[in-house]
């Protein structure tokens, strides 16, 4: 029996690599500054599917939500074997929680028609908070597997998974489809494959078809414009190279459940951590030094 | 989702394996006693498992006005739908205000099927909870009483405050060890409420087929906050301070390789090219040279307090702190302050 797989992958800035830089002088975070970045539990996601098509057939969908920009880590999914690929992006979706991106997530896997297996890393470096995945799995009515440590086998529609869950693990039987968070002790993810690199490294959004036109046909008006980006839409289309994007009306997706209007949480506040560290503050050994620093540092969160 | 419900409790997920309460389930008890005093409410403990009655006493005593049982004999081992179907019946019928959960795995995989089925929000991960009102200028209007909910994101780099203004019930996870565990009073009583939850054929879709549980050893990399000892701490004895210190944080115990190679501690708790390396929110090294290969594993802790008589000590250099002075002096104040911060 062969698996239709779907795995959601996200961008995101290289949290693990934050200088100074990356934080303005006002102590908000500086995207711009900090590369962004395939997040790397995704890769193991996708690694699965991967050789989950190897071993008994089918496809590899990808599917990424954000913006414009998100192609890349799309082209990266291809270029290492992914059949399919689809940005979902939309202003509207912008400051949506977890609730309401695994609702927007679960629109786009429902459009999609038949899956198997949906995977995705069990979390994102920049939110570090493992709901999506399972929030996508209630919304989609199917059953969830977190901290997939592997495979033990597949057969007939019925999937056997190790979970690892940190003080142990266990061996869960589901039935298909089911949707499973993977850790990046699953396996190694292949590399790009050269000659699939070479193809898809012109494959493009349609979004990213309109920034080229403008910048070749700096003088064109709008119509001359369009009928160029269709023009090379088409060409790409015809060979394979066209990323799908979606916007939540082609997910048929209830605005009131998308962006801000979506999502129940809220930010208040935000507080930057001192990430320069010149010369050490020097804290006398007394009572009174020593109490003020454990005072400091309960109010910075660093104590809970 | 429910609506804003003043009356509600704050209520806490209380996280049983093989019929023995996990330690986030206390520290939330806690946490959650402290919540509701605040808002004047009661505080409820939801314990679902089978044969799990007999632990009721311990989270009344650890804070629980009432505890709301759900025994089943399917719910011998946490799965997520059978859990998530009671936690989703509990709420609908009791609608508390606030649900807490441990940011262990059972609770990570939990909370958030538990919150897209009631279409509520949720908040990883916290390193603090607090009550507060919030002024929503925009609206023009004062949201009494609000759950802030804190926690570290965009990989420790900020700390971010999330509220949960009009969709209740507010819920977040709640990290391992950064509540202080109140003790225990066997004097409390409360009421255990015995509740009846009508399970759905799709809830037992996963099938459990085989399972194995590792003894808890030393977690360094799990650790928020870590107490390290080296050669200065002198001996074995001398060692139970840095314990009593990491206790007081609700961290756990590191040391240098002098002070593993002297036997004064096991290698498990080695930090350092040759032993662990770590990232903590907080580190403190007492007694630690600061050795290159020490601080390989170390220096990327958020925080770095460094305790040495001497002024010299190469691990000054990579402190935010530093304390020089003697450790046996410095460290129990230390612990007395931290103690007494409640």
């Amino acid at each position: 029996m062969a698996y239709d797989c779907v795995v959601c992958v996200k961008q995101v800035p290289d949290t693990a690599h934050v200088t100074a830089d990356a934080m303005t002088s006002e102590g908000t975070v500086n995207r711009a500054a900090l590369p962004a970045i395939f997040n790397p539990e995704d890769l193991h996601a996708l690694e699965v599917a991967l050789s989950v098509r190897e071993e008994y057939g089918g496809s590899v969908t990808v599917i990424s939500m954000g913006p414009p920009k998100a192609g890349d880590v799309l082209r990266e999914a291809l270029y290492r074997g992914a059949d399919r690929a689809i940005l979902l992006t939309d202003k509207r979706a912008a400051a949506s929680d977890t609730l309401a991106t695994s609702y927007i997530i679960s629109r786009a896997i429902r459009t999609l028609g038949k899956y198997d297996l949906v995977f995705c890393g069990r979390q994102a470096i920049d939110g570090d908070t493992a709901q999506v995945g399972p929030q996508t799995a209630e919304k989609l009515g199917i059953p969830q597997v977190t901290y997939l440590e592997r495979i033990e086998s597949l057969a007939d529609g019925v999937a056997r998974l190790r979970r690892n869950v940190g003080n142990g693990w266990e061996v869960v039987e589901v039935k298909t489809p089911v949707l499973v968070t993977v850790l990046d002790a699953a396996n190694e993810p292949r590399p790009r494959a050269a000659k699939r690199t070479m193809k898809y490294k012109r494959a493009r959004t349609r979004l990213e078809l309109a920034e080229e036109v403008r910048a070749d046909l700096p003088k064109a008006g709008n119509d001359e414009r369009e009928a160029e980006i269709e023009r090379r839409a088409e060409t790409l289309r015809s060979r394979g190279l066209m990323i799908d994007t979606w916007n939540l009306e082609d997910i048929d997706a209830d605005l009131l459940r998308c962006g801000l209007n979506g999502s129940p949480t809220k930010v208040h506040r935000i507080q930057a951590i001192v990430l320069t560290k010149e010369g050490y503050t020097e804290i006398p050994p007394t009572e009174e030094g020593i109490r003020r620093l454990v005072h400091e540092l309960i109010v910075d969160h660093t104590l809970g | 989702m429910i609506e804003v419900n003043r009356k509600g409790e704050v209520w806490v997920f209380a996280e049983q394996e093989d019929g023995e309460l996990s330690d986030i389930a206390l520290e939330l008890c806690g946490q959650a006693r402290k919540l509701a005093d605040q808002v004047g409410v009661k505080m409820g403990a939801m314990l679902p498992g089978k044969n799990v009655r007999g632990l009721a006493g311990k989270l009344i005593a650890h804070g629980a006005d009432n505890v709301y049982l759900v025994e089943d004999q399917r719910l011998e081992h946490y799965q997520t739908q059978p859990y998530a179907r009671v936690i989703c019946s509990l709420v609908e019928k009791y609608k508390p205000q606030i649900v807490i959960y441990g940011a262990s795995a059972i609770g990570r995989d939990l909370a958030p099927r538990v919150a897209s089925a009631l279409k509520a929000g949720l908040t990883a991960d916290c390193t603090d909870l607090d009550i507060a009102d919030v002024e929503d200028p925009l609206a023009g209007v004062t949201h009494k009483n609000l759950l802030l909910q804190i926690r570290p994101a965009f990989g420790g780099n900020i700390i971010a405050t999330i509220i949960n203004p009009r969709r209740w019930p507010q819920m977040a996870t709640v990290r391992e060890g950064v509540m202080s565990l109140l003790d225990p009073d066997p004097k409390r009583s409360g009421e255990v409420l015995e509740e009846k939850v009508e399970f759905h054929e799709e809830d037992f879709a996963v099938k459990l087929v085989e399972r194995h549980r590792e003894p808890r050893t030393v977690n360094l990399k799990g650790a928020r906050t870590i107490a390290a000892g080296g050669g200065g701490v002198g001996s074995k004895q001398g060692f139970r301070i840095i314990y009593e210190l990491a206790a007081a944080m609700g961290g756990a115990v590191g040391a240098s390789r002098a002070a593993v190679d002297s036997g004064h501690i096991d290698k498990a708790h080695q930090v350092g090219q040759t032993g662990t390396t770590v990232r903590p929110a907080l580190y403190i090294a007492a007694g630690i040279s600061g050795t290159v290969q020490h601080r390989a594993g170390m220096e990327e802790s958020a925080k770095i307090v460094a305790i040495n008589d001497d002024p010299e000590a190469p691990i000054l250099a990579v402190a935010h702190y530093g304390i020089v002075g003697d450790l046996h002096q410095v460290i129990p104040i230390m612990i007395k302050a931290i103690k007494e911060r409640a």
